[in-house]
């Protein structure tokens, strides 16, 4: 039999053929292709966070591997030698085996902790961005929620987390957590008997803890994550203002291969990022914290970043408490004043973001789609409300570090709570006006270079003795000498270099590489409109 | 260069795309059109191959790759063969997890910088617009979907047997509670059995009736002259498992107070703390009533205790009230007294709830 000769270079287009004839798929693969994205620095803030959650998903399958969630009481024999001997929960002992006695554990658990970090912190500054370019409006408020939604997911994961070691720093805050849960009108002491299986700590929660935070949780994320990135693409991601973009176009770059090339080559960075920081930078060293008992804590016991704004709540919040008879029932009732800060606020801090997309169409009667960004200058009620609401994080955050800052600036502790008490009320509305203010501001700056010009820097002196800044028109000017630009919604050039006054930067760094492409404009001849002929002093 | 510009959405004929005078780029150009893609500009970025320029950015990206290969293999190598177990003390054992990072971290960057370099600079730059199919789906589509989904109903016959429709609703409620319910279930416990909130470890019900001694965390009994004056000490029940979390409620100060803050501390006790004071011994509960942290910090010359989780500071010589911050209760007062071998024992349990309030408590 003749043996039929291969042609190599045909196997793959057959089995593209082949591919195509069972699932019909050119068409679909095609549009995927050629789906346009829009390109900004600040889209990239949300791809920050998904690929921390990449980093996370990686790094924790690893520390599943060595972690046993319990609280069973062993005692420590490993290689960390001050703890030789100490009595601990079989929970802590495999946190520092894995860090001490398994080969490259410990920079692989500080990588996951920075990755959750970086994860929230990646999220919250995404979020800054929907919210002050109006990219939550309609027809995105779902995706808007459903981001919220993980941010409060990731929150509870961090938290989860960062309980599994039973170190002494988590173990407090744990605890913490339960008396918050306890707070609860009528449901929180069976919330919290029900949780922990009786009394706080009980021997179940690390199991329920480690169950929500390597499946639960995670599961839910890359469901909504599925979602969320579902709707992107479907409703087409949003886009700043400029030349030839409009509400019903998409301007950027094709999506296979410049977009995912960069994207990968932005996910790798990030990756390389989160390695250098667990590598070098340590993070919850828990084997200085010591085992969790019940009766050890030190001062500056604070949380991660991302919980340090209850923290601040809870201790700013004045000694509060209800206390009443409910138709003779029981020996009486008491609302905590734990409830206040640390259930009342996250959900007010819930729920408040999420129907905002919807209370601002009602104010404004925009009731449109929009796909086209706002400068937060350009919506300054907005972008102020959003300055006031980090201006209250900020207080908050700070009154959870209010401990360490009357330590180190030697300052009293009570005055510092005062302080934030004070500031807390006062500073977030100061920050509301001043942010207007500088909207307003920036606007006005915008409006008066499309009127007059672009600042040159060249004086020139009137023959009556002023002196006038010579401006350099953006376009043709009418009799009085004001531009008739209108104002775009994007950015307004307000340096020469804007407009072209300077050649192309010229490459190399001893030797220009490349002679440069001729300059627009001649050296030394000042790219200005020329200026009327001076008239002969006569006096 | 070449810059091709097209004016989008003007009317164009339909290409053939078997036209073998047809280039590659004509035809993925009228791929894209028809996915409703406009590409408006495309420019190489070196028009002219082999230019100087081009070669130096090709060099770069081939730099990034190499520094990627030699970070990579240094990764591995430490990986292996650095020493890295671990002692006290500097050694070398202490920089591997810095190693690691570094040369993980310099591989992961350096390969993704050639990435993005390669992308950003050597590949065609392009602008592309695309058609938004924005809005809702039309009248006409609505309607039929809509009508559809009514009609389900209409087939099904909820309006014609409204009463089966009744009964399948009735039947399925349970059913669907079923599903819930097991989790539910297995996750209560009830917190008004056994009072478990307001009892401790001092409870002498639980230890056979006998009073509890007051211990230190090894177990061992305190005498008074074991406490200096103005000094304290945490003690624990002296029943199995008293020092450990299994009592985490349990957890008591016990301050000698001087001549003069006992007598007053005495004088000022509230009816319910009046007779737990031993001498110039008084024994506090640790747990915050605010949020559960111990509040361990004493300082000997205000008689203030102050929890360091959310600065709340109570006075000890008023019945341990509070007077900063954002706890309300008092820190509940053990009633203490010493027995005939001359050790402290509590005389009852706390007879108030210890730790943080909760919606039970009066």
């Amino acid at each position: 039999m003749k043996r039929r000769k291969v042609d190599v270079a045909a196997i793959p287009g057959n089995f593209a053929g082949g591919l195509d004839d069972r699932f019909r798929g050119s068409t679909p693969l095609r549009r995927i292709i050629n789906k346009v994205f829009p390109d900004h620095w600040s889209f990239l803030l949300g791809e920050i966070a998904l690929f921390s959650f990449i980093m996370l998903l990686l790094t924790g399958v690893f520390l599943t591997l060595f972690y046993t969630p319990s609280l069973n009481t062993v005692t420590y024999d490993g290689s960390y030698a001050p703890l030789r001997g100490v009595h601990m929960s079989e929970a802590y002992a495999s946190s520092l085996n894995l860090s001490f006695d398994v080969r490259g554990g410990l920079v692989i658990r500080q990588m996951h902790h920075w990755s959750a970090l970086l994860f929230l912190a990646a999220i919250v500054v995404h979020m800054c961005r929907i919210f002050f370019t109006g990219a939550f409006r309609k027809p995105r408020e779902l995706n808007w929620i459903i981001g919220l939604t993980m941010f409060w997911l990731a929150f509870l994961s961090g938290f989860t987390g960062y309980s599994l070691p039973d170190d002494a720093l988590s173990g407090t805050g744990l605890r913490i957590a339960s008396a918050i849960m306890l707070s609860i009108p009528v449901i929180g002491s069976w919330v919290t008997t029900g949780l922990f299986d009786g009394e706080f700590p009980g021997t179940v929660i690390m199991t329920r803890f480690y169950i929500t935070h390597v499946l639960l949780i995670p599961a839910a994320l890359l469901t909504l994550i599925t979602v969320h990135l579902t709707l992107v693409f479907t409703q087409k991601h949003t886009q700043w203002r400029a030349p030839g973009r409009t509400e019903h176009n998409v301007v950027g770059e094709r999506f296979i291969p410049r977009y995912i090339i960069k994207q990968s080559g932005f996910m790798m960075a990030v990756f390389g990022v989160i390695a250098l920081m667990g590598g070098l930078f340590q993070i919850n060293p828990i084997w200085l914290f010591g085992p969790y008992e019940a009766f050890t804590v030190s001062a500056a016991s604070q949380p991660d970043w991302y919980v340090m704004f209850l923290d601040g709540s809870t201790r700013l919040f004045p000694a509060w408490e209800i206390r009443f008879d409910l138709f003779g029932w029981g020996d009486g009732y008491t609302i905590p004043p734990l409830f206040w800060p640390t259930v009342v606020l996250p959900g007010i801090l819930t729920v408040a973001p999420m129907v905002y997309p919807f209370i601002e169409a009602r104010l404004t009667r925009d009731y449109r789609r929009h796909n086209l960004l706002q400068r937060p200058r350009d919506v300054p009620a907005r972008t102020s409300l959003g300055a006031m609401s980090i201006m209250f994080w900020l207080v908050l955050t700070l009154s959870g570090g209010n401990d360490v800052l009357a330590d180190k600036f030697h300052v009293s502790l009570n005055a510092m709570t005062w302080a934030g008490r004070i500031g807390l009320l006062i500073l977030p509305p100061l920050a509301y006006y001043v942010t207007y203010r500088i909207c307003l501001g920036l606007q006005q700056h915008d409006r008066e270079v499309l009127a007059h010009g672009v600042e040159t820097g060249i004086i020139r002196r009137l023959p009556d003795g002023r002196f006038v800044e010579v401006h350099q028109p953006l376009a043709p000017i009418d009799e009085h000498g004001h531009g008739s630009l209108e104002y775009a919604g994007w950015v307004v050039p307000k340096k020469m270099n804007r407009v072209g006054a300077l050649g192309p930067a010229i490459k190399g760094f001893f030797f220009p590489i490349e002679k440069p492409v001729e300059a627009p404009v001649s050296p030394g001849h000042p790219p200005v409109s020329p200026r009327p002929e001076r008239e002969e002093i006569t006096k | 260069m070449t810059t091709e510009t097209h004016d989008h959405g003007v009317d164009r004929d339909e290409v053939d795309i078997f036209d073998p005078r047809l280039s590659r780029f004509e035809i993925v150009r009228e791929g894209a059109r028809r996915d409703g893609v406009e590409i408006v500009h495309y420019e190489d970025p070196f028009p002219v191959p082999g230019t100087k320029a081009e070669r130096r950015m090709v060099r770069t990206v081939a730099a990034c790759f190499w520094i990627t290969g030699i970070a990579a293999t240094a990764f591995l190598v430490i990986y292996i063969w650095w020493p890295w177990d671990y002692d006290l003390g500097s050694n070398k054992g202490k920089l591997y997890t810095p190693l690691l990072g570094l040369t993980l971290g310099i591989a992961c960057l350096a390969v993704g910088f050639g990435i993005l370099m390669w992308g950003k600079r050597l590949m065609p730059h392009e602008i592309s617009v695309q058609d938004r199919h924005d809005g809702n789906s039309g009248q006409t589509e609505r309607k039929l979907t809509g009508e559809s989904i009514v009609y389900m109903a209409d087939e099904i016959g909820f309006k014609r047997r409204k009463s089966l429709g009744l009964i399948a609703l009735l039947g399925l409620t349970p059913i669907g509670i079923v599903a819930v319910a097991p989790l539910l279930g297995g996750l209560i416990k009830s917190p008004t059995k056994d009072r478990i909130l307001f009892r401790t470890g001092w409870d002498p019900a639980a230890n056979g009736g006998r009073l509890v001694r007051l211990t230190r965390e090894d177990g061992t009994p305190i005498r008074p002259e074991d406490v200096s004056v103005g000094g304290q000490m945490t003690v624990f029940p002296d029943i199995p498992g008293g020092a450990t979390n299994e009592h985490a409620d349990s957890p008591t100060l016990l301050i000698h107070l001087r001549g003069e803050d006992a007598a007053k501390t005495s004088a000022d006790a509230k009816p319910v703390n009046q007779g737990s004071q031993w001498g110039n011994y008084v024994a506090y509960s640790k747990i915050c009533t605010h949020a559960g942290c111990p509040a361990s910090l004493y300082e000997q010359q205000s008689n203030r205790l102050l929890c360091p989780c959310h600065q709340s500071q109570f006075l000890i010589t008023d019945n341990a009230r509070p007077i900063f911050g954002p706890a309300t209760r008092s820190l509940p007062q053990l009633p203490i007294t010493v027995d005939e071998d001359g050790y402290f024992v509590a005389t009852s349990d706390y007879k108030v709830a210890v730790g943080p309030a909760f919606w039970e408590r009066p």
